[in-house]
């Protein structure tokens, strides 16, 4: 605590908390934001406008921004949060992802200040922030509920942190129109919360936890009271304006779609620990348990024993009775209990038999589900597990149209599956 | 909201109507018609009456007889005048210290612990089980000279002389306050209760202090509560006649205390009338505001 300072001598709108090598004032944070947009505003590659290709978490030398150092939280005797690290980088859209009481909320509370951790330290900008109360911290939260102060108008719901800051009127007022115009809802100022709809009202939160340019924005489950449809409109709204402001978030979500469709990197939680995290494609390609494979997306979990090793790969058996080939990364010694995860896009379906002996199943068909885009494919084994497999429909009129009692071969390739030990 | 309901059926809706026509208009008319009427040694005590019998003449005749006499009497009569005042003097002091003990008990109460607020709500209504006589009565035996409060004080040697409360306008406004008290507190509990704690989450998140919270947020959010609380205690107290008449003196010149003696003591039942009516005018603007707030705020909900 010895160097937090609140000083008092600045000037109005820098009176925040002053933290020694911590731009925390909101002039500073405005000028980064300023060059980002500059710096950012010539054509990207396309991998780099979607996120992928930034990754400073891969860089030893990358300072983080957000640090959670061993991290217990207790209440009586549950512990939402285990012992729990984690380190997040500027400007990255991160995903804490879970199901409900997984500690996730509890996490980012922590972070806000709602919360203080039982044993552990949370630091921002490399400075720790117990002690500091939430209103001197530079985060801001846009809620689950959105929590807009129902008196209030639209403009002043947005300018409510700016004036907490003492800004003179001028810029209060040429900031709340900037914040209205990125959220697109310019011509809305005057209405109160009672008279806009869920997605206007979802805007205005998202409007007035930006207003004051936050190091951190946190964004509480922000689309679970939307429809699909706005839903997924304003998912890629809210990675534009990420990319567009530099601003560092951290959402939290328990739609593994939502989460890997915004987010740079995911932290997948259960029972108040960190049980995978990385890029999306990292957590849904390559899982590192039976939970996250579950968790995230649809997977088939065979069970097999390790029966051989074969170069990269390994052999398995399985209840399947073709013999099982996976490609593994790790060292895995035979007669180790696994589970082969299998996505069902990776899976083939065919009426007649493949040419390979290695990989394949037997099964009778015994649900479709038709999703227009996908049709999924429920076979029942002969070992009697039912596994799902999907199949694009690529012509309007598929010429070998698979049934319901059909007999079937699954097929897939040994890169397909993932062998998870845990 | 009205799109999905129904209208209710004709004599549902008629009800209310029914009810402060019978209850209301009729009583208004009545007084107002005795208002307009002289006093008359007689049984019944004004005049003119109508005379059923004399026909057309006997309405003329009645119409005729009716005048605002009275209303020209009581407005140009200073006593009338500081009874008015002072009435409203009274009620709006203890209205305001209402105002002062009823919002941190509300708002204690809102911030207590889920499990205990239906305890501390039954501890705010408890009191009406008691009657309302019999409470002020007990005041007047703890505020006079040889009262509780005189002997307490002395004893503990605050004081060196008993002092005079009661028959005084203190006494009266400690009254008025002790007995209208759940009436601003639950209003005011009731707006609390409901507010949503993610809104203070939300405000401290934006950068206000806890004491800024509470006046950006709480404060305003609570004003209908504590609109709707101040009438409710305010327009009764205009009009209270009982604690007056218990706990003030003779220089209490309360208007309910003055329309007994003109009805009782002076058998003016024209005056007393006329007192009356100017009562409802005076309280007519409250009233209205307090509908106001009421259909608001059903609005918004």
């Amino acid at each position: 605590m010895d160097n937090l300072v609140l000083d008092s001598r600045l000037r109005g709108n820098e009176r925040m908390l002053s933290i020694a090598n911590f731009p925390a004032n909101t002039r500073d944070a405005r000028g980064e934001g300023q060059q980002r947009l500059t710096s950012r505003s010539e054509p990207l590659p396309a991998s780099e406008a979607a996120g992928r290709e930034f990754s400073p978490w891969t860089d030893p030398a990358a300072v983080p921004l957000i640090r959670f150092q061993n991290v217990t939280r207790r209440f009586g005797d549950v512990t939402a949060i285990d012992g729990l690290s984690l380190d997040i980088y500027e400007r990255e859209f991160f995903a804490l992802l879970g199901p409900s009481g997984c500690g996730k909320t509890t996490l980012m509370r922590m972070l806000a200040g709602f919360e203080t951790p039982s044993e552990g330290r949370v630091l921002l900008g490399g400075q720790d922030l117990a002690g500091v109360p939430p209103y001197r911290r530079p985060v801001n939260i846009m809620f689950q509920s959105y929590a807009l102060f129902p008196h209030m108008t639209v403009a002043d719901n947005i300018a409510f942190g700016l004036k907490q800051e003492s800004l003179p009127r001028a810029e209060i007022v040429e900031r709340v129109s900037a914040m209205l115009k990125l959220v697109h809802l310019e011509g809305m100022e005057r209405r109160k919360p009672d008279q806009l709809s869920g997605g206007q009202r979802q805007r205005v939160a998202l409007a007035r936890a930006l207003a004051k340019r936050p190091k951190v924005l946190l964004l509480d489950e922000p689309l679970a009271a939307l429809d699909r449809k706005l839903r997924e409109q304003t998912q890629f709204e809210l990675m534009d304006i990420q990319a567009t402001l530099g601003t560092t978030f951290m959402i939290v979500t328990h739609d593994q779609e939502e989460a890997m469709t915004v987010a740079d990197r995911i932290a997948v939680m259960d029972h108040g620990r960190i049980v995978q995290m990385g890029a999306p494609t990292e957590i849904y390609e390559q899982p590192s348990s039976r939970y996250v494979a579950e968790f995230v997306g649809n997977v088939n979990l065979i069970e097999a024993t390790v029966s051989g090793r074969d170069g990269g790969a390994v052999l398995l058996e399985s209840t399947i009775g073709s013999p099982l080939r996976a490609i593994v990364t790790e060292n895995i010694v035979p007669q180790t209990k696994v589970a082969l995860a299998l996505r069902p896009e990776k899976i083939r379906i065919t009426v007649r038999k493949p040419d390979t002996t290695e990989n394949v199943a037997r099964g009778e068909v015994v649900g479709i589900a038709y999703l227009g885009d996908l049709s999924i494919y429920q076979v029942r084994l002969e070992s009697g597990q039912v596994v799902k497999a999907a199949r694009p429909n690529v012509t309007r009129v598929a010429e070998q149209p698979i049934a319901r009692g059909d007999k079937v071969f699954l097929s897939w390739t040994p890169e397909a599956g993932v062998v998870l030990t845990r | 909201m009205a799109d999905g309901h129904k209208r209710p059926h004709p004599i549902v809706a008629a009800m209310p109507y029914l009810w402060l026509a019978a209850f209301f208009l009729v009583p208004f008319v009545i007084v107002f018609r005795l208002s307009l009427s002289d006093d008359v040694l007689a049984q019944p005590p004004y005049a003119p009456l109508f005379e059923w019998s004399a026909g057309w003449s006997g309405v003329r005749e009645f119409f005729a007889g009716l005048d605002f006499e009275n209303y020209a009497f009581v407005l140009t009569d200073s006593l009338y005048i500081e009874a008015y005042w002072q009435s409203i003097w009274i009620a709006a002091v203890s209205t305001a210290i209402l105002m002062l003990i009823g919002f941190p008990v509300a708002y204690g109460m809102a911030r207590a612990p889920q499990g205990w607020r239906p305890i501390l709500l039954m501890l705010i209504i408890l009191p009406f089980w008691t009657s309302f006589l019999i409470r002020v009565y007990a005041w007047m035996g703890i505020l006079t000279r040889e009262g509780l409060l005189n002997q307490a004080l002395l004893a503990i040697g605050l004081i060196d002389e008993p002092l005079d409360i009661l028959a005084t306008n203190a006494a009266v406004i400690l009254g008025i306050v002790y007995s209208y008290l759940p009436f601003m507190v639950l209003p005011l509990y009731a707006a609390l209760e409901r507010q949503d704690d993610t809104l203070l989450e939300a405000a401290a998140d934006l950068g206000a202090p806890p004491w800024k919270s509470f006046w950006l947020v709480t404060f305003p959010l609570a004003l209908p509560g504590l609109v709707a609380g101040s009438l409710l205690c305010f327009i009764p107290a205009v009009g209270e006649f009982v604690i007056p008449d218990l706990l003030g003196g003779s220089d209490t010149l309360m208007i309910g205390r003055t329309l007994w003696t003109e009805f009782f003591t002076n058998r003016s039942w024209s005056v007393a009338s006329t007192i009356a009516v100017l009562l409802l005018l005076i309280l007519v603007v409250p009233i209205a505001l307090y509908q106001n707030i009421q259909s608001r705020s059903l609005e918004r909900n």
